[in-house]
């Protein structure tokens, strides 16, 4: 779809863009003006996730209209990973984490394309998907979160795969892994594996626990939980967590930093580490190690530790490809920089800024960016984490700002208000 | 509008670039867009956080300078407003201030 004017249109838009730069090409400037209104290029976003629909609709909304945006997503619809812990747990719906992307169609007229991409062509400028034909684009944002090395765990292949579950992409593993602890009897135990840093949401896990011993000791007062983490120690909110769960969890959670899994047997339901131990579990999530997605793999965008994707951090443009922006898990994170649902939010905000500068020959802006992650650690309250990372000129990364950031003093009540109002709020930034 | 034409097509036709311009508006600074996460776009929300759309500039200004010298209490903004400075706290007030 969309090949036949693909050549005319890029023609079109180079001289448009050209002309921005220079503004001394009278004529061309001119018929660009005249002939195609103020469009300032195709910008094609791969990912609608934190990153990518985010990025959408910022370069819909600040370019006026100006770039026509074509949004690349193979699931129907927006599931959310951050607050899934609490479908699991039973204190949240999961419907309530699903969401549209009409809202991007109808708000902001992005094409919404629900394909996979199978390859770029960096040369042509060409993004080819499996059953929607091609795009043609003059940016192109990648932004495909991350991909499991189920290669890393001995015995975790496709059928184990069925019965061993991850529920790190929120959807239908977030339900199975549900349905398993539903199915659970008092007294069963339950065994949280957590990868070595840096992978996708890293409070994440330790909320996991959080919610699924609350599930218990309200529900299941028998069973534990072993948490098995390859970590040397609880990487973040590591003294609140632990207050919390030596404080309302004890006796339910039993915590086991460096034990790091390497082998899986499905059938008995036993894990090994690196150095033979070994532990059962009646229900065992396991999450194993992560990369960046594979598009960004296939397109040769790898270029850090073979894992993740390097970036210039004002334009956030791959340091492997011109014109090809990365963002959110897939990239090498920045000192600090946690791969989160809002750090993806916020990278996309400063693609999106930066292209649209670009596009109407202007340079892009310094980059500030902040996170925030929250936890509920039982129904009611959560505890916080946070940061603000400011470009450094001379080593060409955002660093945090000396002193800001921090955590929560206690979990609250008033916290956990505040989580719910972040997700309701975030999701409405990205997809609304 | 005989004299008008013409001198706007000059306009056009020797400044693409402010055309362009004038199409594209990205906030300067554009990390006024870090608030939007947990306050709403443009600061627009009805939640437990606050909205900070149409408040009061000094007000805005004052009170993101108090979190961050640590004399107002909070939950979380005293740690996220050191990292801004003042300068961009008053642009940052000036922003939510002048949004509806």
């Amino acid at each position: 779809m969309n090949q036949p004017n693909n050549h005319r249109r890029r023609l079109l838009q180079g001289i448009g863009v050209s002309a921005a730069l220079t503004g001394t090409t009278l004529l061309p400037g001119a018929a660009w003006a005249a002939g195609k209104g103020r469009k300032l290029g195709r910008v094609v976003v791969i990912g609608g996730g934190f990153g990518g629909a985010t990025a959408a609709k910022y370069l819909r909304k600040w370019s006026n209209g100006g770039i026509e945006v074509v949004l690349i997503e193979r699931n129907k619809e927006f599931i959310s990973c951050p607050t899934s812990n609490e479908v699991l747990s039973g204190n949240r719906e999961f419907a309530s984490i699903v969401h549209s992307y009409e809202g991007l169609k109808k708000n902001w007229g992005i094409k919404v394309v629900h394909a996979s991409v199978t390859a770029i062509d960096p040369e042509k400028r060409r993004v080819k998907t499996d059953g929607a034909g091609e795009f043609a684009y003059d940016r192109l944002v990648v932004s495909p979160g991350v991909d499991f090395q189920f290669g890393a765990i001995a015995g975790y292949d496709e059928a184990a795969q069925k019965k061993i579950l991850h529920a790190w992409k929120a959807g239908a593993q977030t339900l199975a892994l549900r349905q398993q602890l539903v199915d659970l009897p008092d007294g069963g135990v339950y065994v949280q594996t957590i990868p070595k840093a840096p992978y996708r949401c890293p409070p994440g896990p330790y909320e996991r626990v959080s919610q699924i011993a609350h599930y218990f000791k309200t529900q299941k007062p028998k069973s534990k939980i072993i948490v098995l983490d390859a970590n040397e120690q609880i990487i973040s909110k590591g003294k609140l967590f632990k207050g919390v769960w030596d404080d309302d969890y004890a006796g339910i959670i039993e915590y086991r930093p460096n034990w790091n899994v390497t082998e899986i047997d499905a059938a008995t339901k036993i894990v090994t580490s690196e150095i033979g131990d070994k532990e059962r579990g009646d229900v065992i999530n396991l999450v194993p190690p992560q990369q960046a997605g594979k598009i960004a793999h296939d397109a040769g965008l790898v270029n850090a530790n073979n894992r993740w994707v390097n970036i210039d951090w004002i334009t956030l443009e791959s340091t492997a490809a011109k014109n090809i922006h990365v963002l959110g898990d897939a990239t090498l994170s920045a000192p600090l920089m946690p791969k989160s649902g809002h750090m993806a939010n916020q990278h996309s905000k400063a693609a999106a800024a930066a292209i649209v500068e670009i596009l109407s020959g202007r340079a892009a802006q310094p980059t500030l960016m902040a996170n925030t992650c929250y936890s509920l650690v039982d129904n009611r309250r959560a505890i916080h984490v946070d940061s603000v990372h400011r470009y450094d000129a001379e080593k060409k990364v955002p660093l945090v700002v000396a002193g800001s950031g921090g955590v929560s003093a206690a979990p609250s009540v008033e916290e956990g208000l505040f989580t719910r109002a972040w997700a309701n709020n975030i999701w409405a930034d990205i997809l609304t | 509008m005989t004299r008008v034409l013409p001198l706007a097509g000059l306009l056009l036709a020797a400044l693409p670039a402010l055309a362009a311009e004038k199409a594209a508006h990205v906030p300067t600074p554009y990390f006024v867009a870090n608030c939007f996460n947990c306050h709403g776009t443009e600061g627009r929300t009805n939640s437990a956080i606050p909205a900070i759309a149409g408040r009061d500039k000094a007000y805005l200004e004052e009170t993101l300078k108090s979190f961050k010298a640590g004399s107002k209490p909070a939950t979380i903004m005293h740690q996220l407003a050191k990292g801004y400075t003042d300068e961009e706290i008053a642009v940052l007030a000036d922003y939510f201030s002048r949004q509806k």
